[in-house]
């Protein structure tokens, strides 16, 4: 009888773990910009090969609600505020990676445990290789959207310096808002600084300004919120929505606002 | 169109590297961006903006499904950095633009664009994603020939 009651405990200590590391799991996918359903799946993924069968998983946008029922009937839940943040498609792809070996057997409680923090301390990628491919990024699509040539390597060196501000302010953790707001009028400011320079060619500014804005528009929002409505998670896919769509609002508002202080000031720069 | 190519190719794989996506998988990001684009130009002549971009992300979401099953890993890594250049950057910027300066009828025009392309962009996936995850399995179409083994199709994860 006694011997029953300890596995007994055995089995609900394994399950708050097994819990416990499912939701680590999902809030690390969640908050490096994975998708809800992949949230989801990878909760129920991780639950079922512990042997904790009776899971139910509720994911939004920015929190995970977890419940699980063993044969004694009693429920254990978890609750996890997941804030939203940057994205890391390299996190991402390790979890899942993690997730699959889990699934396959390979990989113990505690073990899981310890590969899921060394993966949630795996850096970005190197500062220097970013910026160039900021800048890169920016005159390449310059191209694409029908810049010349000047205009495109305009964009490369704005890129360049907008993405040495973008790393500055990660590390200092400056709001979003601020960030963009900043992003956009220093962009403008840039722009016109060049338009002022003696430079032996002529430029479009609005060409250069939607080039070099590449870097802080909010590709991997946009297009989680639009997976998410498809799997018809409105609720996320709305929140993810908004908080695209005001980012472009904050880039405008700083392009917008230095270019008419500009235009205040010297009249006729206008777009 | 040699511009066109190399352009596309070489943003996307810029744009993945700012995503942190892993080094290995750089080249598949900028291939799959790459075939949209083209397949977003060889379109835009006969048809107008909206099309040309359905039919761009019909090309990306598909491309990274495969890659995504063949790679097996995360379809995100592929997908956010393919559909990169068909996202309505430009027009939302402009959309924006004039709503903070004032010129509500022009960023009534650009919203409006901006939303229909968004919308194509949204059909797009949702209908690549509707095809069944087993056709992406080359052992569902070799298991096909012979007989289906039914083990297979239970053990496929989503991608």
């Amino acid at each position: 009888m006694e011997t029953n009651v300890q596995t007994r405990e055995i089995q609900q200590c394994d399950m708050h773990r097994v819990l416990e590391l499912a939701l680590e799991a999902g809030r690390v996918l969640l908050k490096n910009g994975a998708e809800i359903f992949r949230v989801e799946e990878t909760i129920r993924h991780i639950c079922a090969s512990y042997r904790v069968e009776k899971v139910d998983v509720f994911t939004m946008s920015n929190g995970i609600f977890i419940t699980a029922v063993n044969e004694d009937k009693e429920v254990f839940a978890r609750v996890k505020h997941v804030p939203l943040s940057g994205t890391h498609l390299g996190i991402v792809t390790e979890v899942n990676d993690l997730s699959r070996e889990i699934s396959a057997g390979k990989v113990g409680l505690e073990e899981a445990f310890e590969r899921l923090h060394e993966i949630e301390k795996m850096p970005s990628t190197d500062s220097i290789v970013r910026i160039l491919a900021s800048g890169i990024g920016c005159a390449s699509f310059g191209f694409l959207l029908k810049a010349n040539v000047w205009e495109a390597m305009l964009a490369f060196v704005i890129g360049v310096l907008l993405y040495i501000f973008v790393i500055f302010s990660e590390k200092n953790r400056l709001s979003k808002i601020i960030v963009n707001i900043l992003g956009g009028a220093f962009i403008t400011v840039c722009t016109i600084a060049f338009s002022m320079l003696p430079l032996p060619f002529s430029f479009r500014i609005d060409k250069v300004i939607i080039c070099s804005i590449l870097p802080l528009v909010p590709g991997v929002a946009f297009v989680n919120a639009i997976r998410d409505i498809v799997d018809s998670d409105f609720l996320s896919g709305m929140v993810r929505m908004i908080d695209a769509l005001l980012v472009f609002v904050y880039i405008a508002i700083g392009v917008g606002t230095a270019l008419s202080i500009f235009e205040g000031l010297l009249g006729g720069v206008g777009l | 169109m040699i511009k066109n190519i190399v352009c596309s190719f070489l943003g996307t794989l810029a744009f993945s590297i700012l995503f942190n996506v892993p080094k290995k998988y750089y080249m598949y990001c900028g291939l799959t961006g790459m075939a949209g684009w083209l397949v977003y130009c060889a379109a835009e002549p006969f048809a107008s903006a909206t099309v040309a971009a359905f039919f761009g992300t019909l090309v990306v979401v598909l491309l990274s499904r495969i890659f995504a099953v063949w790679r097996k890993c995360p379809i995100t890594v592929f997908l956010i950095s393919g559909i990169f250049p068909l996202v309505p950057g430009a027009s939302v910027y402009y959309t924006a633009y004039y709503l903070v300066t004032g010129e509500l009828r022009m960023a009534a025009i650009k919203g409006l664009d901006s939303v229909k392309i968004a919308f194509a962009i949204v059909f797009g996936i949702a209908c690549v994603f509707s095809i069944p995850k087993q056709w992406f399995q080359v052992s569902h179409w070799k298991g096909r020939k012979k007989e289906r083994k039914p083990e297979n199709i239970t053990k496929i994860r989503n991608i």
